[in-house]
This record gives C-alpha cells, structure tokens and sequence, in this order.
C-alpha cells in the first residue's frame, strides 16, 4: 500500500544524483554550441563512464564502512597492463581481457585481505597498497606508450544504431552483472550489515568477513574494467601518478554526490554512477559557458561542498550530544 | 526437572575476566515447554551465563549438553544453528536496513543465489504477526523506528530463526504495556508449542505472571533453583543479597545542620529515559543514585552536566533556575560542575597522551594566559593533585593508558579536581578498579564533602551506596521511586526498591525527595 513511500525513501539519494545529473546535463546540451546531439552525448559518456567505473569500485568499499584510495592507482596499473596485453588476434585480445580483469580482482583481494584479516585500517592499508600498485604501474610503462586492439576500442567506445553510445551500455551491462547480483546477494547484505553495525550483523551471525572481502575484490574487478575503457579511449597506457589520484579523489566526491554514506551501510552504485557523470558535468559546465578553466577546481569543490552539507541536517534533530561523535 | 529429559544443561560452568570472577561453577538446566526466569543482582553473572548459552563468549570450564550431546558453539551463528536465539539488551539489529531485511539476517531465502525478495518479504510478515507487531510495515528501515518498535522487531527477527531455546535478557524493558501484554500471549503460545524459554527480567510482577520456574544467580553461582510462586518476593531478595565484600568506608559525620541546597532539580524530564525527576543535594552531602543498571541514572547525570537537548523541567544551583547548555558550560563560571563518566577509556582520558596532559584538559583555561599555558602553575597544580590522590605513575609524561585501572580513574578524578569543582557528580566510578583504590576514593569522596562539596553518586555495588551515602534516590524506569535515608539504607531496601516491590523496611518514603 504504502510500500512506494518506503522505496521511494530507500532510493532518495539515488534519485537526488539522478536528478543533479539530469538538470546539469540539461543545461550542459542546453548550452553546447552542438546541442543535444549523438556526437555531444557520446563524448560526454566516453568521458564519464570511466570516473561512473572506479566510483562503483569505491562504493563497494564504502558501503562497509571502509574507504579505497587504491582504486585510482589499480585503474593506472590495469591501464598500463591493458596497453601490453589487449592487442593481436581474437584470442589473444580475449586472454588479455582476462588478464586485465584477473588483475583487478587481485589487488582487491589483496586489499580485502590486508583490511580484514590483518585488520589494517582501510586509508592506511591502501594507501600503501595503491603505491605499491603504481609502482608497478610504472615498471610496466616508465614512458606511456603501447598500443590496444583497435577494433574492439572502436566498437567499445562508438556507437550503437548511430545513437546509442557503446560505453553507456557497456555501464549498464556491468551493473546488472556484477552490481545487481552483488546487491541482492546473501554476501552483499552481509557488507551492508557490515558496514552499518558490525556490532550487530556479528550478533545476527552474519557471514561479516567474507562479505567485506567480496566487496573489496569486486571493487577491484570494477576500478580494472575502468582501467580497460581507458585504454579503449586513449589507445595507450601511462602511469600518470596525478590522473590516478584524481580519480581516486574524484570517486570519493562522486559517491558522496550519489548519496552513498562514508559511515557506511548505505547506499547504491546507481547512486554512485550518477553521482560521478555529474560531477564530470560540472566541469564541462564550464567549458560551455566559456569559463577561464582555472576555475573548474573552485568550482567543483564549492558543489561538492554544498552536496555533503546536505547529509550534516541529520545532526539537528540529535537529543543526546554524546550521539554527535559516535 | 522430573520425568522428560532436560533438553539443555549446563554444568560446572565457569568464567573469569580478568581477575574478575563472573560466574564460578555455575549449573542450569533447561526444559522444554516451559519459561525459567533467571534472577540476580546487578554482576550476579547472568548477562556472562547467557553469554556463554548464545555463543558470545567462551566459557574457561565446564560443559553444556544439549539433548543428551555435549556442545560447544564458537560463535552466535553456531549456538543459533543449535536452535538457541537469544535477544539480547543491547539491541542486534542493524540500523540501515529494513524490517524484513533484518528479519531474515542470519539465513536469507534465496533464488537462483540472490536472496529472494518476496519469500523475505513473506516470512518478515509472517514472523511480524507472531510476534504480535503486525504493524510494523518490513520495508520500514530499523533506524527509522522507535525503541519500542525495534525491540519487537528483535523478537520477530529471533522467532523467524524456529528456535528451540528462546532467551529474553530484559527484552521487556523497552516495550510499552501493551506490547508487553502482546509478548507475554506470545510466549505463552510459544511454551505451549514447546519451546523452552529463558526470561531475564528485574520486574518481579512479570517473573510471576510469566514463570514456571525460577534460578537465582549470586556472585557468579545459582544458589537456589524453585518452582515458581513457592516463595515469597521476600525470600528472593533474601536469597538475591550475600554479596562477598570487602570494603572499608570512612566514618559518615551523620545528621549535620541543614546546610544549603546547591544543586537542585525539578520535573526533570527527557525523552522517554528520564520520568519527572525532582532530587536536591546540599553542600558537604554525599546522595546516591540507587537502582538496576540502566533505569535513567546515566541520563540523570548527563542532563545535569549538560549534554541533553530538549530536556523538560528545571536544574537550579543555589537556588535559581540555570540553563546548562554544554559541559563547558557546566564546568564554568558560577556552576562548578564536574562529571566522572562511566567509561574513562572513552569519555575519561585520551589514552595516547601523558598523564600530565590528561589532567590539564579540563583547567585549560584555569592555568592558561592569553590562550598559552602556564606551565609553571600548571606543574604546581598537578603536582597537589598527584599528592593528594596518591597516583602512581612512573612520570607525568608517559602515556596514561599504560596506568593500571585504579591509577587512570584516580587521573580522571584528579582532572575535574583541578578546577576545584562544587558540585561533583560521579557515574559508577568504582567499576572495574582493585579494592585498595576503591577505599581511597571512598575516603576522598567524603574528604571533598567535608570540604564543602555537593556529590551526588551513582553505583552499581549497593554496598558502596550503603557504605558512602547520607541518602540514596533509587530509580526505576526513569523515576525516584524512593528515597532512603541514612540507616534505611539496608541492603534488603535498596535491592527491594530496586525491583520496586515493597519490602517491610520500616516507614519507607515513597515518591521523589527533597
């Protein structure tokens, strides 16, 4: 009867990404001396699926609670590994996908091993874990350079029927393998748990450990599938230790935005993937609007803020102060 | 226990913290059908035994069968799989997710390996009706819900697992009276489909509706196992008190002429914790807050100090009405206050940092010139304080976690002493500490009364509120439910007044103080 109510307040941060998203798009096409054109809009998706990628990486982690500042680097490494491997025959390029992706889930299965078994914090084990990846990044490519198949880049990165952009499908189509699943699993409810109470979702007898080491594998499996669109996009590989970074930084914003609690325990990667197109919209708001692109940094940062300000109400209605600091 | 087998046993049962003896060869026994109530005093080790039952901690000794097979769990999600669910105080649902969600935590139904929504949705509704709490909608997230609300949710949650050993610590203790009415027909229905029921709980008139029969728990052993109504309220607080102890408290000066009033509440009101509470303490009195753990005595004392919003009522020092609107506030100015919180670790002392800046945290500005610090003064302070509370560390500047438990509480003390308070409220300060600091601070506690001060004392140990107080408020559910005054503190009224049943302590006041 009233279950739309409980669904609709389940899925509001999502939603409120949705909706920042829609109406910065709008205004971004609005404006676009091109307009709403296939060509703007596949540009637009080329660029944001690869921020929408590591941010669903991040969100995995954040759910329990936890952070990933390695998310960035394994997308540079699996970049640079992709640069090597994706390339010659049908085959081999299948064996190199595979490799990329193995890899991916890996690094995050070594971070989920580090954090929960050897009960690191996450910031501090990844950190190190994310220097680590980059270094080897950098082994494999001290110059950018290398090469990927250029055919399945092309289909990956074109469009469908002349309209559709080939990367917004691919986005969906890994939501709906690895996200929804993971979602509706026994093990992602157990990160949820995890992440909102341990206390609690120990007590319930709730499989605790293995759902935050499946969360942080799988956001290893998905910051690589990042690192192979990138290659598909640039057509080499580079271990550029700022573009890392950003992102990293980038997919902590983005999941902020998609209304995902750093506290963990809340939230979705839909949230997530609309929170990081639009955090790219905003940056090309103000390419449209013609302004000096030194103040894209100011500029995100002031919407960033105003967005996470918006999770803080809560703190008014607290009746016992003690609350504020738990 | 004659005919049928006992279905769940436990033998020579034995657990020790620490030094601390929580249960010491301790026995029950359990049968189907029927609903055992579990009785003891505040550390009479129940919470440990049911601990032990439900797998959250690991006995040191001793055995537990269940249906004639020795079992062992290592964890709750084992004992559950045995069919023991426990619901426990401290609540185990998890906040961000849904009623159903929660409902079907430990096992979900699942399809095709993802859990199937609605199979869950199905067995939350059906758990929520046997529960009795149909209206509670399962897509309605737990967090979002009220107390009452999330206990029952508990319940439903704890049915939806088929137990065969269902243990209730105090589950009532949230609910409302009409909830409670709608559990009991619960359990009731419960026994009859013959399960077997453990009931926690301080409320005597439940125990009598509800019990079939009754294991009283005493300094970590049962002492006496009885079917149900064979003894009088009477007898089981006798049977209850016997508490081995040890302490030495310093003389009371008695009766003194009426000083003035310092601290003083009115109506004190706070969500649903806190009941009306009206008490006053004059300077030089050392009052005490009796009861079982937690009947509001924590949320009395934050309310004073200031941490509370949107408190009814009024708090007045000397007399006029204050608004105390932080605990910087509380400490300051004409006020004076001091608190002593329950958990130093967390709400006492940065464990990381030296005993020197521990102590200096709460006179910073006391000791501090145009926001830099005197150090010389700041020395002189501490050294008084180190002398006069005798604290034993290897410096100031070694970190004030490697202290023992007496010496830390001893620091956390000293801190608010800097400021020299006038009112000093103490939340159970003596848990946890060995028995030749826990005189120190009985004798400092009066040494500060006699030099003027307004303490007002909360403690889990009736013998310490026996032994240090000039008066003691005993709360229950959030109210002064009596007041005992100098030699009608006995151990028999405050264990009585503390399960608010009447024993025949002679002319007991009744209602709020002062």
């Amino acid at each position: 009867m009233k279950d739309w109510r409980y669904w609709l307040a389940e899925q509001r941060g999502t939603l409120l990404a949705f909706g920042i998203f829609i109406v910065m798009f709008a205004i971004y096409s609005a404006n676009h001396p091109a307009g709403f054109t296939a060509n703007v809009v596949q540009t637009a998706a080329n660029k944001g699926v690869l921020l929408a990628f590591v941010a669903m990486a991040q969100t995995l982690v954040v759910i329990t609670a936890g952070i990933d500042l390695s998310v960035g680097m394994i997308f540079t490494l699996t970049n640079c590994m992709a640069s090597w491997l994706v390339i010659g025959t049908g085959l081999e390029t299948a064996f190199g996908v595979l490799a990329v992706l193995g890899t991916g889930l890996l690094c995050g299965a070594v971070n989920g091993a580090i954090v929960i078994y050897g009960r690191l914090q996450p910031i501090v084990a990844t950190i190190a874990t994310g220097a680590v990846f980059f270094g080897l990044a950098l082994l494999l490519r001290p110059v950018p350079g290398g090469s990927v198949n250029e055919d399945l880049a092309d289909f990956l990165t074109g469009r469908f029927f002349g309209v559709v952009p080939a990367s917004l499908v691919a986005l969906l189509v890994i939501v709906l393998v690895v996200w929804v699943p993971f979602s509706r699993s026994e093990l992602g409810r157990a990160a949820y748990a995890a992440g909102s109470s341990e206390t609690a979702a120990y007590m319930s007898g709730v499989p605790i450990r293995r759902g935050k080491f499946l969360a942080y594998t799988l956001a290893g499996l998905l910051a690589a599938i990042g690192g192979l669109f990138l290659t598909f996009f640039t057509y080499t590989g580079e271990a550029a230790y700022a573009s890392g970074n950003a992102y990293t930084l980038f997919s902590i914003a983005a999941v902020v935005l998609g209304g995902v609690s750093l506290f963990g325990g809340k939230g979705s990667a839909i949230g997530a993937i609309f929170g990081a197109l639009a955090f790219r919209t905003i940056g090309d708001l103000l390419f449209v609007f013609d302004f000096d692109p030194l103040w894209q940094p100011l500029f995100q940062g002031v919407i960033l803020l105003i967005a996470v300000s918006l999770g803080a109400f809560a703190l008014f209605r607290v009746r016992n102060r003690l609350e504020w600091f738990l | 226990m004659d005919g049928a087998a006992p279905l769940f046993r436990m033998e020579g049962i034995s657990k020790r913290y620490g030094g601390v003896r929580a249960l010491e060869k301790a026995d029950l026994t359990v049968a189907a059908g029927g609903i055992h109530a579990i009785l003891g005093e505040n550390g009479a080790g129940k919470s440990t035994l049911i601990k032990i039952m439900a797998g959250v901690v690991a006995p040191d000794e001793g055995t537990m069968t269940l249906d004639g097979r020795e079992v062992s769990f290592a964890s709750p999600a084992a004992a559950n799989q045995s069919g023991i669910v426990c619901i426990f105080q401290e609540l185990s649902l998890i906040p961000e997710l849904s009623v159903a969600d929660n409902i079907v935590i430990s096992d979900p139904p699942k399809r095709f390996g993802m859990i199937d929504r609605k199979a869950q949705r199905r067995i939350a509704e059906e758990a929520l009706a046997r529960a009795g709490a149909s209206d509670i909608h399962p897509c309605a997230l737990v967090k979002d819900l009220p107390l009452s609300r999330r206990q029952m949710v508990e319940i439903a949650k704890a049915l939806a697992r088929k137990p065969r050993i269902l243990i209730l610590d105090e589950a009532t203790s949230a609910l409302t009276a009409a909830d409670v009415a709608k559990v009991f027909e619960v359990l009731k229905r419960l026994r009859s489909e013959g399960l077997a029921l453990l009931y926690i709980s301080h409320r005597m008139n439940e125990i009598a509706e509800l019990a079939d029969h009754c294991t009283v728990f005493r300094n970590g052993r049962n002492v006496a196992s009885y079917p149900a109504g064979s003894k009088s309220d009477n007898e089981v607080v006798e049977l209850m008190i016997g508490r081995e102890y040890s302490h030495i408290f310093p003389p009371k000066p008695g009766p003194t002429a009426a000083a003035t009033t310092v601290l003083e509440a009115r109506n004190l009101s706070w969500a649903d914790r806190l009941d009306n509470i009206s008490l006053s303490v004059r300077a030089g009195e050392v009052v005490g807050l009796g009861g079982l753990d937690g009947q509001g005595q924590r949320e009395l004392l934050l309310a004073f100090f200031g941490v509370l919003r949107g408190l009814s009522g009024e708090i007045l020092i000397d007399g006029k009405p204050v608004s105390i609107a932080s605990p910087t506030a509380a400490s300051h100015g004409r006020i004076g206050m001091a608190l002593i919180p329950e958990d130093r670790k967390t709400e006492g002392l940065m464990l990381p940092m030296t005993v020197r800046e521990n102590l200096s945290f709460a006179a910073l500005d006391r000791l501090s010139k145009g926001g830099i610090i005197d150090r010389a003064a700041e020395q002189r302070l501490i050294d008084d304080m180190v002398g006069l509370l005798a604290i034993k560390t290897a410096g100031l500047d070694i970190p004030v976690g490697a202290l023992s438990g007496g010496n830390q509480q001893k620091v956390v003390i000293a801190k608010w002493l800097m400021r020299q308070p006038r009112i000093i409220l103490l939340n159970d300060p003596t848990r946890g500490i060995d028995v030749g600091t826990k005189q120190e601070l009985y004798q400092l506690m009066r040494k500060l009364a006699d030099a003027g001060a307004a303490i007002l004392f909360y403690s889990t140990d009736y013998d310490e509120l026996i032994g240090c107080c000039d008066r003691v408020l005993v709360l229950y559910d959030g109210a002064v439910k009596r007041e005992l005054v100098g030699a009608e503190i006995t151990e028999h009224a405050l264990i009585a007044s503390a399960l608010n049943i009447h024993g025949e302590g002679a002319g007991p006041r009744q209602g709020a103080g002062a």
